[in-house]
């Protein structure tokens, strides 16, 4: 199967400033793939230009063997699912009609859901573990429970590929470690690109890390290989490491 | 029944009472509207019938304008009123009178409408909070007002001074089922327009990058509903001059019954703004006053503190946050 997500020597410019420089790419099924680097490394410009919200000024992006700016809105959501990084509720509705909102691309009304519909969206909430909180206004629940529903809306989505913009953001540790095992999961039915600053769930979360630096790649790979002591050093500047501790990956900047 | 079905229901119910009282109800008490004689046949029929249906349907207009534009702008504050389109809706009508082209009157209403409806929407597209963008609507309201006095003091026909300033304090008196036709005319197409955007406004919900990442089209929906509002709230201003803050009411008396949801809440706030001004109709003609209250006079006296209430609550809300 081709991949699901392709640049080739892509830079993106905003504002006259190159934010993306001559980055490759290739994201096949079944891949976790994680983001990492400093802010304004171009993490959230590389993801917007897979979805073709911003142009590229060189290289070529395919989503799914296709330009994306050449996709319908439509076409696009059925390849790919978005979770910008700060998701906006701006009226409070219900956390299960957002989650509905995922199935826009399939014609849904988030009111009215066909059993497929349905089906997806009840799956969504589920794996979010917001079942309880279905009923429940977006105005009305914790900032961790906004950034699960919202996760819960790419997901029902149900697009081979998932774009997530920072989706542990705020969460406390058990909350994002229970986001990871949901972008787990998801490598048996598609694959999985997100950003997150947080070294150590990266590595174990994803099967491949790709560390940028003011658009470039410093370093990509297995996180364990990649993420040498050297490459966080290039990225961030300043001295890490990754540990094992008890079985489990950690990440020590000092 | 669900609940959104039920809240339509009640409303259309609450409507028809609505019309049926203004039938009964007036300078001249009828006890019975519905007799044959050919006196109360004239009242009724030819005077009140009229009037309180263009009520009713500047109000619908008003309503569903209202709400359609606070979907798109992701703002309760929005409406034709404060936005500018009535105060452009008026001065277009205004100027073809004015200027002796009474029958292009409609027509220029929607035009200049449409003009405010896509200047206010390209300005405060870029999502900058309720208040500025009701800044940019005073702005182009002010304007409006401002180019109506001067149309006035160019007015070739002095005589028609006293209708035209009629139609900045909005009326349904003496209106005939022409003018039901207008409005209802101008609301059918307005309401198909903006029932095409519907779907949009629900995934606005998410902002705009991440409405057109579920899949919606949103420059189709944002031309819809600009267009759309811009036809209803052309058709009520040109037949009813301007009438203010139904657009903001309606919809936020019919919010929290809708789920919040910006698709569910365009019928419901359509019903309760006809509802609304037909009550508020019934309100100016029961009034002992000499000259009849004008009925934007007394939208404006009902909706300007309820638009500041509103307009309080979300700045402490945006406060706590």
């Amino acid at each position: 199967m081709s991949a699901l997500l392709t640049f080739t020597n892509a830079s993106v410019s905003l504002n006259m400033r190159t934010v993306i420089a001559g980055l490759s790419l290739d994201v096949a099924v079944g891949e976790v793939i994680a983001l990492l680097g400093p802010n304004g490394a171009g993490k959230t410009s590389l993801m917007r230009a897979a979805l073709g919200l911003v142009p590229l000024s060189v290289g070529q992006v395919r989503l799914g063997g296709d330009d994306p700016r050449a996709l319908s809105p439509r076409q696009r959501a059925l390849r790919a699912a978005y979770l910008p990084q700060r998701p906006q509720s701006i009226w409070p509705i219900s956390v299960e009609r957002l989650v509905a909102l995922g199935r826009y691309a399939y014609g849904a009304a988030p009111d009215r859901l066909a059993p497929r519909d349905r089906a997806a969206v009840d799956a969504a909430i589920k794996v979010c573990a917001l079942e309880p909180l279905r009923a429940r206004r977006m105005d009305e629940i914790s900032g961790g429970e906004k950034s699960r529903a919202h996760l819960a809306r790419a997901l029902a989505q149900q697009a081979p590929l998932l774009v997530l913009d920072e989706p542990t953001a705020g969460l406390d540790p058990a909350q994002a470690l229970a986001v990871a095992d949901v972008l787990r999961g998801r490598a048996g039915v598609g694959a999985v690109l997100f950003s997150t600053h947080d070294v150590a769930l990266a590595a174990r979360t994803a099967h491949r890390v790709l560390l940028l630096r003011e658009g470039r790649c410093v370093a990509e790979g297995a996180p364990e290989a990649a993420l040498t002591p050297e490459a966080l050093e290039a990225a961030y500047g300043r001295k890490g490491r990754l540990d094992r501790v008890e079985g489990a990956l950690s990440a020590t900047f000092f | 029944m669900s609940n959104s079905a039920r809240l339509v229901f009640s409303l259309v119910v609450v409507s028809a009472l609505a019309l049926v009282a203004a039938l009964y109800l007036g300078p001249v008490p009828l006890a019975h509207p519905f007799a044959g004689d050919d006196e109360t046949k004239t009242i009724v029929w030819q005077i009140r019938f009229p009037r309180a249906l263009t009520a009713w349907l500047v109000g619908a207009a008003l309503g569903l304008s209202g709400a359609a534009l606070q979907g798109l702008l992701r703002n309760p504050l929005a409406d034709s009123g404060v936005l500018g389109l009535s105060g452009f809706a008026a001065l277009g009508a205004v100027m073809a009178f004015a200027f002796g082209f009474a029958a292009f009157a409609p027509a220029a209403a929607l035009a200049f409408a449409l003009f405010a409806a896509v200047l206010v929407t390209a300005l405060g597209w870029a999502h900058r909070g309720p208040a500025s963008l009701v800044l940019i609507g005073v702005g182009l309201s002010s304007t409006a007002g401002g180019l109506i006095a001067l149309a006035l003091n160019l007015a070739p026909n002095p005589g028609a001074l006293a209708d035209l300033v009629n139609w900045t304090l909005g009326s349904v008196e003496g209106r005939s089922l022409n003018d039901v036709a207008l409005v209802g005319g101008f609301l059918a197409a307005g309401a198909t327009l903006i029932l095409f955007g519907a779907r949009g406004l629900q995934a606005l919900t998410l902002g705009e990058e991440a409405a057109a990442a579920i899949g919606a089209n949103v420059t189709r929906t944002r031309a819809l509903v600009v267009l759309g509002a811009a036809a209803c709230a052309g058709g009520a201003t040109a037949v009813a001059g301007v009438i203010g803050f139904v657009g903001i009411a309606a919809p936020h008396l019919v919010r929290a019954a809708s789920g919040h949801d910006p698709a569910r809440l365009l019928l419901p706030s359509a019903l309760a703004g006809g509802t609304m001004l037909v009550c508020a109709d019934i309100g100016v003609r029961l009034l002992p006053t000499d000259t009849e209250l004008k009925l934007g006079v007394a939208a404006a006296l009902i909706g300007g503190p309820i638009f500041a209430l509103i307009a309080a609550r979300l700045a402490s809300r945006s406060a706590d946050a």
